[in-house]
């Protein structure tokens, strides 16, 4: 199964979606990067906004993540609760 | 000539300082609110006692009849320091300030009914001195109490309070003239209402326990009035009568008392499943006290929604007890 993956900025406001993605995907990859967190997951990856604001204990907006986002790959399923990448229709 | 240019990764040696690591372990990169809060209270080197309370040390845990192991399992679900504790009310501001403007510019004010208004004002104006209570009250939490965990987020609780008190004095004076505010404080030293309420903040200023203070204030009191006057009264009373600017130029209240009482529920939590002693001593603080406050709220509920003004404070009793019983502190 090919690899879909999505990489942020490695800043203060990224660590809490990247914490939320590693806990939502298990078989996710966070990759370190100078400047950049690159997160690698075999086939599909979900953002619950739910897990994010878990973590921050306050409301977050998940179109948020698109200030902090460098790239990503596969196709997008996207609503107010949840952004899935996937390479199935 | 070719010049090859290659990027090569430095990893750090540590990701954060020793003190930070000991709570969350070496491999991992500490966030902003974990290096700005684990070990940052003062622990040793107090050679005098204050001379003011020579039964303690200057920072002492001993104050509170609360007793933990570590007083950082006290943490702030919100994860607030300073940078973005300032951030996020500075936006919140900017959301006020635009409502203050859309309610001027519409001349919204002038078409509240003046029965409204005047309601409005008797009952929101008096609760400026109740808020200034609750910006001393969580001073003193701050100031006595220990761990950073617990004492920063008291500190900005405290002002955050003060923020209440001003957004109802410039309330009132864009609901009315200045002699508004004069007349709230006279209501709150002088009609029989108010006594009960009144009683309650003075006594609780005096309060020497931070952690009985924070559950008297906060908890007890806080989580009845906010429920009581700014769901209750403005938004279901009052706004529907007319009064949506009133609703508009309080919208930060609601809005806060959701926020804190995460954190305020995460510390009674936290503090409570460290020990049955801690849990059953915390549990009767919150009976007594919210006992108290909802006597001392009565006649204020029914000034301000008449007959309903029961029915509203049980209901704010309600949510209170069922906050306390998802922390585990009430059964």
């Amino acid at each position: 199964m090919s690899n879909v993956f999505i990489a942020f900025q490695d800043n203060e406001e990224s660590r809490p979606v990247i914490e939320a993605i590693a806990a939502d995907n298990t078989n996710a990859k966070v990759v370190h990067s100078p400047g950049m967190v690159k997160i690698d997951a075999p086939g599909r990856l979900t953002i619950k906004r739910e897990t994010i604001e878990e973590i921050t204990g306050r409301p977050y907006d998940l179109q948020a993540i698109h200030v902090n986002l460098v790239t990503l790959s596969g196709h997008i399923d996207e609503d107010d609760d949840q952004l899935t990448l996937s390479w199935k229709h | 000539m070719n010049i090859d240019l290659q990027a090569r990764e430095i990893t750090p040696l540590r990701n954060t300082f020793a003190h930070v690591a000991k709570y969350i372990g070496h491999e991992k990169a500490a966030s902003r609110y974990q290096e700005a809060t684990f070990g940052a209270q003062p622990m040793a080197n107090f050679q005098y006692r204050p001379t003011w309370d020579p039964e303690h040390e200057l920072f002492d845990a001993s104050r509170s009849r609360v007793v933990l192991a570590d007083w950082y399992v006290l943490k702030d679900p919100r994860q607030f320091y300073y940078a973005n504790w300032t951030m996020t009310r500075a936006r919140q501001q900017d959301a006020v300030e635009s409502n203050f403007q859309f309610v001027n510019q519409r001349g919204m004010v002038a078409m509240i009914p003046d029965a409204v208004r005047e309601k409005t004002l008797s009952i929101l104006l008096p609760l400026r001195h109740a808020a200034w209570g609750a910006n001393m009250n969580n001073a003193s939490i701050a100031a006595y109490g220990f761990g950073t965990a617990f004492t920063a987020p008291a500190m900005f609780h405290a002002m955050d309070n003060l923020g209440v008190a001003q957004y109802l004095t410039r309330l009132g004076l864009a609901l009315d003239e200045p002699e508004a505010l004069e007349m709230g404080k006279k209501a709150w030293l002088d009609a029989p209402e108010w006594q009960g309420l009144r009683r309650y903040v003075e006594d609780t200023l005096v309060v020497q326990d931070p952690f009985e203070l924070f559950v008297a204030q906060n908890l007890a009191l806080d989580g009845q009035l906010y429920p009581l006057i700014y769901g209750s009264f403005v938004d279901d009373h009052i706004a529907l009568q007319g009064g949506t600017a009133v609703a508009m130029l309080t919208a930060f209240m609601p809005e806060w008392h959701d926020e804190t009482a995460r954190w305020i529920d995460a510390v009674v939590k936290a503090a409570a499943s460290e020990s049955d002693a801690n849990r059953q001593l915390i549990a009767q603080w919150i009976k007594d006290w919210a006992e108290r406050a909802q006597a001392a709220l009565s006649p204020v509920a029914r000034l301000a929604l008449g007959e309903h003004g029961e029915a509203a404070l049980t209901e704010a009793r309600d949510k209170l007890d069922a906050r306390c019983r998802k922390t585990g502190v009430l059964a």
